[in-house]
């Protein structure tokens, strides 16, 4: 049984005890632990369930390679799916639960699955499930749906807070062990504002575990020397529990700094996301050691070997008091020695390689260990837990020489340098022979906005396995020259460095297992894809890494094939006769570390949101629907007076010598001679002719128009504007201002609006003084307006535009004085509704991006005189001069009913695709409160040419409706009303 | 007439850092480039020279901010826009120029303390570390646009007043108890 | 994400205080040009693998439209340069050149 030891463990404080629960059992554990450490201090060596085979988990790893042991973290609207126990530090008051089983984690339904694993190999469900096609969605999916998934999903919202930082530094390294603490203090000392990221809450790396000394000095010294050093200086920033996962252009790195995870509740954020940008990056993330692929590599107790001695020595936390090693390195004798040294019993140490040589080796004999080379495991006894292993020779086929009863196996295949952040952007990499592993190629390095190395690696990262090439790799790192004299960059400078570490390739163990072993040989710990799995894959055709990833999901569990990715490879690359560089790898994305308006309202408004704003749709009353307050805001607006919220109407200042020149350009009419005082509506149009804004232009001053845009359209006209302006007529003399926050617009609507603007007193506001379509500043009621005569309603119209500050009383003065006349507000239907019965059009009804003004009858605001306007030649296309465009025209239903929204003009006959024939659609498409009845108005081939001929409009229940084509004008055709 | 009211009313928040919405603060933009008269427009509204690049220059409850190559904010008290709009136009008479009372647009916050910086640090791509005293940077506050400056004990943030509530919930949330970024 | 310095106001913005422009250099045709001078100006893009001259505005900043020249494959800003040109200017040109002797030139 695993268990705690009764001395040791750096990282503990046996002083400060917590108390933590998994599947409601309670167990103690000590500050410093992680949550995995705990479990297996409590004997917890069953942690979960595989995807597929739902078989016993145990936990494998120490670190964020740990494929296993995820559980549901926390409770209610703490609940977590999916946390790494491995990487959890453990708090007082913790709750865990174990994922992926039914009924539950002893005894698992599931797990028939692991028995018929003959009949689930990989691509089982590409291949079963694809007839007959409606099962799949009917009866297949929800089956494996329910069986699939690991943790569950939380059902009530997230208590905690997030936030995000941005940081700047001109060199960022990423990893605190040896090598990136020496790369930071050579940044540093070279007068580099630097930023340190460590994933763990300590810093030091494995040294504390893997070394004895470092420099001469003992580790812990060493240590604390440079961390002391680091910290008294200024242009250091030290970031641990931060994670640096994603790599991206131009050094921009994110990273996930875990603030409060181990102090849930405390007020403080739990996560903050980090937007780093660097001069360069460092990374100095380490190496993942490899499992070996031997038969009953899964069962609950077979760790990898650095696991084992990170919780003897870390934790005081022993996985078994019988240990037995495997191993085609030197480093898993360091796991011997430490359980030796804690008191613990190896019985052997399987060395695949045919001699052991090495002073780790010989210290191991020297203490007593039986060391026995050219070995191998022929299959780990036990199913929950291990019980025992039984030997082999690495070169047969599995004949079992002996068996040794034991209660847990330490492996290691060798060191994969963790390369992921130096490939996100494309930095290339070598197989490097001596140690059988990928490592950066310094040669082909992701690059930065100059063209320079945007990364370099350092440490085991880089392939460097001993603090002798650790401390020469740091040595001659380019960012450890002074900043001072960075001159051109140097290429090519850096020496090889030399690592005297030797991993000799094992990928499969004994060498010639047969099938039955091969089968129970685990590479994807959490995705259950073996070695067996794989090399079906390649016996069925996959050559390439990527579709054999999709094929068996071979690292797509959420460890992303940080354990698995090169045993497969290389089972791979084995079975096809290639070599594993010419296999390559998979595409290393990020992330690394899988991680992440009040006075409408008081008056009831209903909202609807109109580009960027939220503007009231309609004003409901008690027990109204939204379309009887709409029907109630027109009728009342048409019969007394109605008040808009017009403020979002886009207003532009164009001012200048060519300003008149430039709107001639802008316009598809003629704004330059517009005189001062009058408003004209106004169209523009794309270069393709199509159009895009349209708005009513009112001429200020000489030099001055005002130029008003639809309701959200402000920014984009505006930056269109500056747009011709500096790149295509910069000697033109125009300047322009958004002003459209600065003003509240009220448009006061109806035949009692003059009457109101009277009452509120001021100026002069009458039919001689202030005709239809000008404009005229002054005071009304004590606030300074400028008021525009113009209406897009047909009714009797002002809008007023006063200063933002003073919108709301203005606002309230006009409701206040409009009692007595029948005032209501009304919302943006209303306005719908009202300009549909006018025939006005609106953009992004009447217009999708393909119409000209042509089609919608608007030829009387394009100038014929001009040479030239925005979209001018566009328009002379041929496709938009055919006769047989769609235009635009009004309908009355013979019943009297509202055409639905979208709907098309239906002819007989149907096209290639087996659809109905068209001839139009229409464009809007209203109840008119004012006629009683549905009006329409839509797009029809030949549309003008064709007024009082029946058509059909289709409907989404599959019948139609028939409507007589008409002009688009639906009331008050000769303009009576407005011109008052 | 009414008093003007600014988009918050002057809402305020303290954590570990104070944030609270100003004004409303009288502001113009001025655009122009080149012209002779112009340093002696902008003294008179402001009595500063005119900033250079990127700078903004401050005299009182008055100040002149460099925005782009042909573009000033004049800043003044909110009463007195008026007058100094007919001064500028009497300034730069016969030029060609623009200048527009954009007082009513914007909403302004003072982000005051020692760890302001980190408040603004969680919001903006800005490195505070390098931004100079008097340096005025344009940039975004999460997802809408903000012009951003160091001045007295703190820093004073403008954006427009349609999204005045939505910044002051950005500031907020950056400068909870115990959010610091550094001690 | 990328990070290109407005030549305006000197600010070394990041790719989201950025607005997009496409293709630089661009010579615009209007009535009186022929169909074929109207697509080339209208939809016939360069969309090059290597040496790239865009358009870009300073949104969140300066409001300035500017131009770039950068590598579209690795990265590599050339340089940036106001927008108020007909082509690259000189010492753009000079500078990939020496960066990318194979380049085979503006236009």
């Amino acid at each position: 049984m695993s268990t705690r030891l009764s001395k040791g463990g750096r990282l503990i404080n046996r002083s400060a005890p917590v108390e933590f629960s998994f599947n409601g059992k309670r167990f103690k554990g000590y500050q410093g632990d992680t949550l995995a450490a705990g479990l297996l201090a409590n004997d917890q060596m069953l942690v979960g369930r595989s995807f597929k085979y739902h078989r016993p988990r145990g936990i494998v790893a120490s670190g964020p390679e740990e494929p296993n042991a995820l559980v549901n973290l926390g409770s209610g609207a703490r609940l977590e799916p999916n946390q790494r126990t491995t990487t959890t530090e453990l708090f007082d008051g913790l709750e865990c639960t174990s994922q992926n089983h039914w009924p539950s984690l002893e005894f698992d339904v599931g797990v028939v699955n692991n028995y018929a694993a003959r009949f689930l190999p990989a691509g089982f469900y590409y291949k079963t499930f694809i007839h007959p096609r409606p099962f799949w969605k009917h009866v297949f999916e929800p089956i494996i749906r329910r069986s699939a998934g690991l943790g569950k999903a939380p059902t009530e919202g997230d208590a905690d807070r997030y936030e995000q930082a941005y940081a700047f530094c001109d060199v960022l390294v990423i990893g605190a062990g040896v090598a990136g603490l020496l790369a930071t203090k050579a940044a540093a000392d070279a007068g580099h504002r630097v930023i340190l990221l460590e994933q763990n809450p300590t810093l030091g790396g494995r040294a504390p575990v893997d070394e004895t000394e470092i420099n001469g000095q003992p580790v812990d010294a060493w240590l604390s020397a440079i961390e002391s050093d680091l910290a008294a200086r200024d242009n250091v920033t030290i970031r641990t529990r931060t994670c640096g996962f994603g790599v991206y252009d131009h050094g921009y790195v994110l990273a996930d700094e875990r603030v409060a995870d181990h102090t849930p509740g405390d007020g403080r954020p739990k996560h903050r996301l980090w937007r780093i940008r660097a001069g360069k990056i460092v990374t100095a993330t380490g190496a993942i050691e490899r499992p070996l692929s031997f038969a009953g590599n899964d069962i609950p107790g077979v760790m990898l070997a650095s696991a084992v001695r990170d919780y003897v020595v870390n934790y005081a936390v022993s996985p078994g008091d019988r240990t037995v090693i495997v191993t085609n390195n030197d480093s898993a004798y360091q796991t011997a020695l430490a359980l030796k040294a804690a008191g613990l019993d190896v019985p052997a140490i399987l060395d695949a390689r045919d001699a052991a040589t090495g002073a780790l080796p010989e210290a191991a004999r020297a203490a007593g260990i039986r060391v026995l080379t050219g070995k191998a495991i022929a299959k780990v006894k036990g199913s929950k837990r291990v019980t025992g292993v039984a030997i082999c020779a690495q070169a047969g086929e599995g004949a079992v020489q002996e068996e040794i009863p034991c209660e847990a196996v330490a492996m290691s295949g060798g060191w994969s340098p963790v390369v992921h952040l130096w490939s996100h952007c494309g930095g290339k990499l070598l197989w490097d022979e001596t140690i059988s592993a990928f490592v950066p190629d310094a040669a082909r390095p992701p690059l930065n906005h100059d063209g320079s190395a945007m990364v370099e690696v350092v440490g085991s990262a880089a392939g460097h396995l001993d603090l002798g090439a650790i401390f020469d790799g740091v040595a001659q790192m380019p960012v450890s020259t002074r900043v001072e004299t960075k001159g051109r960059r140097k290429e090519d400078t850096k020496k090889t460095v030399k690592t005297s570490v030797e991993i000799p390739p094992v990928w499969v163990m004994p060498q010639g297992a047969p099938l039955a072993l091969r089968s129970k040989m685990w590479l994807d710990y959490q995705n259950d894809v073996k070695v067996s799995d794989v090399q079906l894959a390649s016996r069925e055709g996959y050559v390439s890494v990527e579709h054999t990833k999709r094929y068996t999901t071979l690292g797509m569990a959420t460890d992303q094939g940080k354990l698995s990715n090169i045993n497969g490879l290389a089972i791979l690359a084995d079975s096809l006769g290639a070599e594993i560089p010419q296999v390559g790898t998979t595409t290393f994305r990020p992330p690394y570390t899988p991680a992440m308006h009040e006075m409408h309202e008081k008056a009831g408004a209903y909202f609807e949101p109109v580009g960027l704003w939220r503007r009231p749709y309609c004003f409901p009353r008690a027990g109204e629907t939204h379309e009887q307050a709409v029907h109630r805001e027109v009728l009342n607006t048409r019969q007394n007076l109605g008040l808009l919220d017009a403020s979002t109407l886009g207003k532009i200042i164009v001012k200048g010598p060519d300003a008149g020149r430039f709107l001639d350009m802008l316009y598809t009419g003629v704004m330059s001679t517009l005189p001062i005082g009058k408003c004209r509506y106004g169209l523009m149009c794309n270069e393709q002719g199509f159009l895009s804004d349209d708005g009513v232009v009112a001429r200020i001053s000489e030099d001055t128009w005002l130029c008003h845009t639809t309701s959200g359209g402000a920014d984009r006209i505006h930056a269109w504007m500056e747009d011709w302006l500096q790149c295509e007529w910069w000697d033109w003399q125009v300047y322009t201002a958004n002003v459209t926050e600065q003003y509240a617009q009220v448009a006061v609507v109806g035949p009692n609006a003059r009457k109101l603007l009277q009452v509120l007193g001021g100026m002069d506001v009458s039919k001689d003084a202030l005709p239809f379509m000008q404009w005229a500043d002054g005071t009304l009621a004590g606030f300074p307006v400028r008021v525009y005569r113009i209406s897009f309603s047909g009714e009797l119209s002002y809008e007023i535009a006063v200063p933002a500050s003073h919108g709301a009383a203005f606002w309230a003065a006009c409701m206040e004085a409009g009692k007595a006349l029948g005032a209501m507000p009304y919302g943006t239907e209303a306005l719908h509704v009202m300009r549909a019965e006018k025939g006005f059009i609106m953009i992004g009804d009447e217009t999708d991006g393909t119409v000209i003004p042509q089609d919608l009858g608007l030829d009387w605001a394009i100038s014929k005189k001009k040479a030239d306007y925005l979209g001018k030649r566009g328009q002379e296309r041929s496709y938009l001069t055919d006769p047989d465009r769609w235009k635009l025209v009004g309908f009355d239903t013979l019943d009297g009913s509202v055409i639905p929204d979208g709907a098309y003009i239906v002819v007989e006959g149907s096209n290639a695709n087996n659809q109905r024939n068209v001839q139009g659609r229409v464009t809007s498409t209203y109840y008119s409160p004012t006629l009683k009845r549905g009006i329409a108005m839509g797009l029809l081939k030949h549309g003008p040419s064709r007024m009082g001929e029946v058509v059909e409009f289709n409907t989404v229940a599959g019948g139609t409706v028939k409507a007589r084509v008409r002009d688009t004008v639906f009331f008050d055709k000769d303009g009576e009303k407005q011109n008052v | 007439m009414s008093d003007p009211i600014s988009a918050l009313q002057g809402a305020s928040f303290q954590g570990f850092a104070s944030v609270r919405e100003i004004g409303p603060v009288g502001m113009i933009t001025l655009r122009a480039k080149g012209l002779k008269s112009l340093e002696k427009a902008v003294k008179s509204v402001t009595g500063t020279k005119l900033p250079a690049q990127r700078r903004i220059e401050v005299n009182g409850d008055r100040a002149c901010a460099w925005m782009s190559p042909d573009e000033y904010l004049l800043m003044l008290p909110y009463a007195d826009v008026r007058t100094a709009l007919t001064s500028i136009a009497k300034s730069l008479a016969k030029e060609h120029f623009l200048a527009v009372d954009v007082s009513d647009a914007r909403a302004v916050f003072r982000i005051e303390g020692e760890k302001a910086d980190q408040v603004l640090q969680k919001l903006s791509p800005v490195d505070f570390e390098t931004l100079q005293p008097g340096e005025l940077r344009r940039t975004r506050a999460a997802q809408v646009a903000a012009a951003l400056w160091q001045q007295d004990d703190g820093y004073t943030l403008v954006c427009f007043r349609s999204v005045a509530s939505y910044v002051m919930g950005l500031l907020v949330h950056s400068a909870q108890p115990n959010a610091e970024l550094k001690s | 994400m990328l990070i290109l310095e407005c030549p305006y106001c000197g600010v070394k913005a990041e790719e989201t205080e950025l607005s997009p422009g496409y293709e630089a250099h661009l010579k615009r045709f209007g009535p009186g040009s022929s169909p074929e001078e109207f697509e080339a100006y209208m939809f016939a893009r360069k969309n090059p693998k290597g040496v790239h001259f865009e358009r870009w505005r300073h949104t969140y900043g300066c409001g300035k439209w500017f131009l770039a020249a950068r590598c579209t494959a690795t990265l590599e800003v050339f340089g940036t340069y106001p927008a108020q040109v007909s082509e690259p200017p000189p010492e753009i040109i000079e500078k990939i050149k020496a960066r990318r002797p194979d380049w085979k030139g503006f236009k």
